[in-house]
């Protein structure tokens, strides 16, 4: 079937392009719905959401060839499996062949990768539809999304009717749209697209909680899996031994599927298990009695909302009602964890960094008095004061003067901080709960008022530890706050036990049933019956 | 000699002054050769002698067919940058995935070298801005290397003399993997840098001497016993640059000192030229490399159960293999072959020479002990002269044996053995025996012949038979000059001698 136009509303039957990866696969098989209608459909949201700044780059012609080639696959009866068909939105850090890969930098504006990376190649090998690349902080450094080259990120609640309805206009001299807040970061962009519907996965990186943090302030899940368990190959790195690909998606079991084709050994990265990964499904739990829930008490951490507090107490109260153990745990080195997370970080970032030059690819400054005049302008041209504080106080970490003091140190207390973990699963604890974030998002206006350190500092306090120690932990979206914005909750589990992990959120995300969001623009995309219509039972 | 890139080792000289600490240089050239060299004053005057104190640190580049982390081929004179992978050039993104090959290399090395290798050990960052260095950062082993407390035994002449062998040992303190970097071209009438990444990742092996050696030739012959093992294990060509030892024995020797510096080798000039300036104080902000796991080696003992053989590196199974090392084969040969220390040390340094000489003793009835003699001081004389390797030699082994034979079997006499041996040198195809006819070389072997030569050359010297009778003896020297002359060296000297002595005690 050829499609010369967009799809009418009607076309697309029954189907809701709200629904989750399986029903929609379903739907494919059954032809109800083809790769192309679904692909079309998407590529208007993001047109009609373009306001959101959520995708740098829209890839349409090749997502629009993507689908075209799945739908041959359908029609032959031979899907590739549950992703075929799928539009997929990736953050642009990670290298995409044909398409540019910038990291909001102007280090790499105009970079074409020539090859992609092994989550990206994983993805389309399945069969799912690359729609384009996501906005971040420039080289993931940041919590916002606020920090790139391409501008901000805009949270699709600031949007929303739940918001709307709650906010109250500051004063009538500020102009309406100084209200919206910020997705959180650094995959705003990834968690912004599936927020707002106009992908059903994302992909994001997470090194201290770029996944969990975005996921939390934007009502999606956020799956940070552990660190091996997935290739980073193609990934651009930020910190090699914290960062892990992210999963952004609109429920648990989408986030166990996108997994199940991404984990396993590659021969290209070399701290992937060499384990055979099974792809699993999440099975429906009903008795939650024989989990024991660890609350750690470090993370009740100054400057916690009491909003979120509530939220935390009230989800812990649910486990205990449904006849789960919950005990209190403690993680002694956890207020260490963001100071040592800074020198590892910055350090790993001075390193990396280091091959931005302008030589090889990327900007090249047109300074030419020497070699060493040509690489300062370059890289004082390419990169943000960010990036460049970043290298700067890593290069200072890594003296031979300091390396002892600071980086040894760190690496020290970050053994501390797992083995903090170890002790606490040791124990008997199967799954900890904690608040993912310290507050829902502020407004973008209210967020620029601190520098990027500080903020960074205070939005990674709840999600880093879990890098530190390279444990898998999910974003569960959990509440709606007083202000009409969502609230998530974190599940950090044992290493390689994502089953365990997602089967106990999936069981959380049934219970809380979370409000869908009311977004004017994905309403008139869309006239399959609204799921979750409910509204939220759990505030 | 090689030029740079083709399997070549290069080592660094530190100095060490009387202070005593040593500086390290940038260690980041192929095929320069650095020595940590210095002198410490023996006594307290200042006019007392300087006892020079040399350390050696040398990178070999490993044999392999791929680089050190990427799978790059490894190629000498390939088109420039048409040997590098995405990793290589430093892409976003890319991983360094450890080449085995590059490892047993390394475990090979180091087992030869008596070192005790660390069942793990780790990588690091070194980091640096330089052109061909893309990623701005080296891979070395800075904290925990493969090998580390080994030895190497070497011997060399006591003034010059073969036959005085001294045998000495300098501690190696650990032979560590690491990546080469690019190379720069400088184009100075464009003030432009042209850079070829296709030695860029290619895989050094450093091997660390403590300053144990004293002087220029110590370090040469520790060098070259180094470049033996490399080539005998097939971890390293080895093709040295012995430019940089010579230059700093020459140096060392006219009382010049030593400066602390990288040195490149230019092919062109045929020697080694400094490099740069030290930028100052360099500090390398090392670093673990977060990409890579410890590298974990096993042994017999602690190998798992169930594991892929193809994934781990077993260290017994690779010292089980470890061919015999040049000090094993040099006692070898002296044994089986009743031949000199002193040639077996000629035989095993020259490059096929033992495999050559060898090859001659198995085709001849000829004693090794004698054959050694045409080996040493015919063949190799000749193939220096014309700067040909063993292999390269216009005269096979099988060639030699025959002519060797025919000296033998009293065919032919040494002399005329020797004129066979220059025609066979001009490597016309022809066998000693058709030389041997083609000058009449071949001996007389017909007793009544010679005997009616040896008569009339006494009949023709009364005065030297009178002479002779009279008591002179020494005389008959001459008789028998005479008789040679008269069959063109054709008669066997001894029968001759002993015609003579008969005729004229008579």
């Amino acid at each position: 079937m050829k499609l010369e136009c967009v799809p009418t509303v009607s076309e697309l039957g029954s189907i809701s392009i709200l629904g989750q990866i399986t029903n929609i696969s379903a739907a494919l098989k059954e032809g109800q719905v083809t790769p192309t209608e679904l692909c079309q459909r998407c590529l208007a949201l993001i047109r009609s959401t373009q306001f959101l700044n959520a995708y740098i780059t829209v890839a349409e012609e090749t997502a629009l060839k993507q689908a075209e080639e799945s739908e041959k696959r359908y029609r032959r009866g031979q899907p590739l499996g549950e992703l075929d068909g799928i539009p997929i939105a990736v953050k642009d850090n990670f290298n995409t062949a044909g398409i540019e890969t910038t990291c909001a930098s102007n280090m790499l504006k105009g970079y074409i990768s020539p090859y992609n990376a092994t989550v990206v190649q994983k993805l389309l090998d399945g069969g799912a539809v690359l729609l384009g690349k996501t906005n971040l902080d420039e080289f993931a450094m940041g919590s916002g999304s606020t920090d790139g080259v391409f501008g901000p990120v805009r949270n699709p609640w600031s949007y929303s009717r739940q918001y709307k309805e709650k906010i109250v206009p500051r004063s009538d001299s500020e102009p309406e749209n100084s209200n919206w807040v910020i997705t959180g970061g650094s995959s705003g962009g990834s968690a912004a697209a599936v927020s707002a519907f106009t992908c059903f996965a994302a992909l994001g990186s997470d090194t201290g909680g770029s996944t969990r943090n975005p996921a939390a302030h934007c009502g999606v899940v956020g799956l940070k899996p552990t660190y091996g368990l997935i290739s980073r190959h193609g990934l651009i790195p930020l910190v090699n031994s914290m960062d892990v690909p992210g999963i952004l998606t609109r429920c648990v079991d989408d986030a166990a599927v996108v997994l199940g084709s991404l984990a396993g050994h590659d021969p290209k990265d070399s701290t992937t298990v060499q384990d055979i990964f099974q792809p699993f499904a999440l099975p429906s739990l009903t008795d939650v009695s024989k989990l024991s829930i660890g609350i750690p008490k470090e993370y009740h951490a100054p400057g916690l909302s009491s909003e979120i507090l509530a939220v935390w107490s009230k989800a812990a109260d649910l486990f205990k009602n449904a006849g789960a153990k919950v005990v209190e745990v403690s993680l002694p080195h956890t207020h260490y964890s963001i100071v040592c997370y800074h020198v590892l970080c910055t350090a790993e970032v001075a390193s990396n960094m280091a091959r931005f030059d302008g030589l090889e690819y990327g900007h090249r400054s047109d300074m030419n008095k020497s070699t060493e005049s040509m690489y300062a302008a370059t890289r004082r041209e390419g990169f943000s004061d960010v990036v460049r504080g970043r290298i700067l106080s890593g290069n200072y970490f890594l003296l031979k003067q300091n390396y002892e003091d600071y980086f040894v140190k760190a690496q020290k207390v970050r053994r501390l901080i797992a083995n903090d973990f170890v002790k606490v699963f040791g124990s008997g604890v199967d799954i900890l709960l904690t608040p993912t974030t310290l507050s829902d998002a502020v407004p973008y206006v209210e967020f620029i008022k601190e520098d990027n350190r500080t903020r960074s500092t205070q939005d990674d306090i709840l999600t880093q530890a879990a890098n530190m120690a390279g444990l898998p932990a999910v974003n569960v979206p959990t509440a709606l706050s007083g202000r009409g914005l969502p609230i998530g909750l974190q599940f950090i589990g044992r290493s390689f036990q994502e089953k365990q992990l997602l089967t106990v959120a999936k069981w959380f995300e049934k219970q809380v049933q979370f409000p869908m969001i009311q977004l004017e623009e994905v309403k008139k995309h869309d006239n399959g019956v609204l799921q979750h219509q409910k509204s939220a039972s759990f505030s | 000699m090689a030029a740079r890139g083709c399997g070549g080792v290069w080592c660094r000289v530190l100095q060490r002054g009387p202070g005593g600490s040593c500086s390290a240089s940038r260690p980041r050239r192929a095929v320069a050769c650095n020595a940590r060299g210095g002198a410490v004053p023996l006594g307290q005057s200042g006019l007392a002698p300087w006892a020079a104190v040399v350390g050696l640190e040398i990178h070999a580049q490993i044999t392999s067919n791929s680089k050190l982390f990427s799978g790059s081929q490894v190629q000498f004179a390939a088109p420039p940058n048409s040997l590098v992978s995405f990793f290589d050039a430093s892409l976003p993104g890319t991983l360094p995935v450890l080449n085995r090959r590059c490892v047993e290399a390394t475990v090979m090395t180091g087992l030869a070298l008596n070192c005790t290798i660390n069942k793990k050990s780790l990588f690091d960052r070194k980091h640096y801005f330089y052109a061909d260095l893309p990623a701005g950062y080296q891979i070395t082993q800075q904290r925990v290397p493969i090998a580390v407390n080994g030895s190497l035994s070497y011997s060399l002449c006591k003034d010059n003399k073969m036959s005085q062998m001294v045998t000495k040992t300098v501690r190696i303190k650990q032979i560590q993997l690491e990546q080469d970097s690019g190379k720069s071209l400088h184009d100075d009438a464009r003030s432009q840098t042209l850079i070829d990444l296709n030695r860029a990742g290619v895989g050094l092996m450093e091997v660390v001497m403590e300053p144990d050696m004293c002087c220029g030739e110590e370090a040469a012959a520790a060098v070259r016993e180094l470049q033996l093992i490399l080539q005998t294990l097939g971890s390293s060509q080895a093709i040295m640059a012995d430019y940089e030892i010579q230059r700093q024995i020459k140096e060392l020797e006219n009382g010049g000192t030593v400066l602390n510096e990288t040195r490149a080798f230019d092919s062109k000039l045929g020697c080694t030229v400094p490099m740069r300036d030290k930028e100052g104080k360099q500090d390398y902000r090392f670093m673990p490399e977060p990409n890579l796991p410890p590298l974990i080696l096993y042994d017999a003992k602690s190998l798992p159960a169930n594991v892929n053989h193809q994934q781990v590196v077993n260290i017994d199974w690779i010292h089980e293999r470890l061919p015999d090392l040049p000090s094993v084969k040099r006692a070898k040969l002296v044994e089986l072959y009743g031949i000199l220390p002193e040639h077996s040390f000629t035989l095993v340094n020259e490059d096929g020479l033992m495999d050559f000489f060898e090859d001659v003793v198995k085709q001849t009835q000829m004693k090794p002990k004698k054959v050694i003699g045409w080996i040493l001081s015919d063949l190799l004389s000749h193939l220096k002269q014309h700067s040909l390797t063993a292999k390269e030699s216009p005269i096979s082994s099988f060639l030699l044996a025959d002519l060797l034979n025919l000296l033998e079997n009293g065919d032919i006499s040494s002399s005329a053995a020797k004129q066979v041996f220059e025609e066979l040198w001009k490597g016309e195809g022809k066998t000693p025996l058709e030389i041997v006819k083609e000058k009449q070389l071949e001996l007389i072997q017909d007793q009544e012949e010679l005997e009616q030569i040896c008569q009339a050359v006494i009949d023709e010297r009364e005065k030297e038979v009178m002479a002779i009778k009279g008591g002179n003896e020494k005389v008959i020297n001459k008789l028998i000059g005479l008789v040679r002359k008269a069959t063109r060296g054709r008669a066997n000297p001894l029968l001759v001698k002993q015609i003579l002595e008969k005729k004229l005690s008579e």
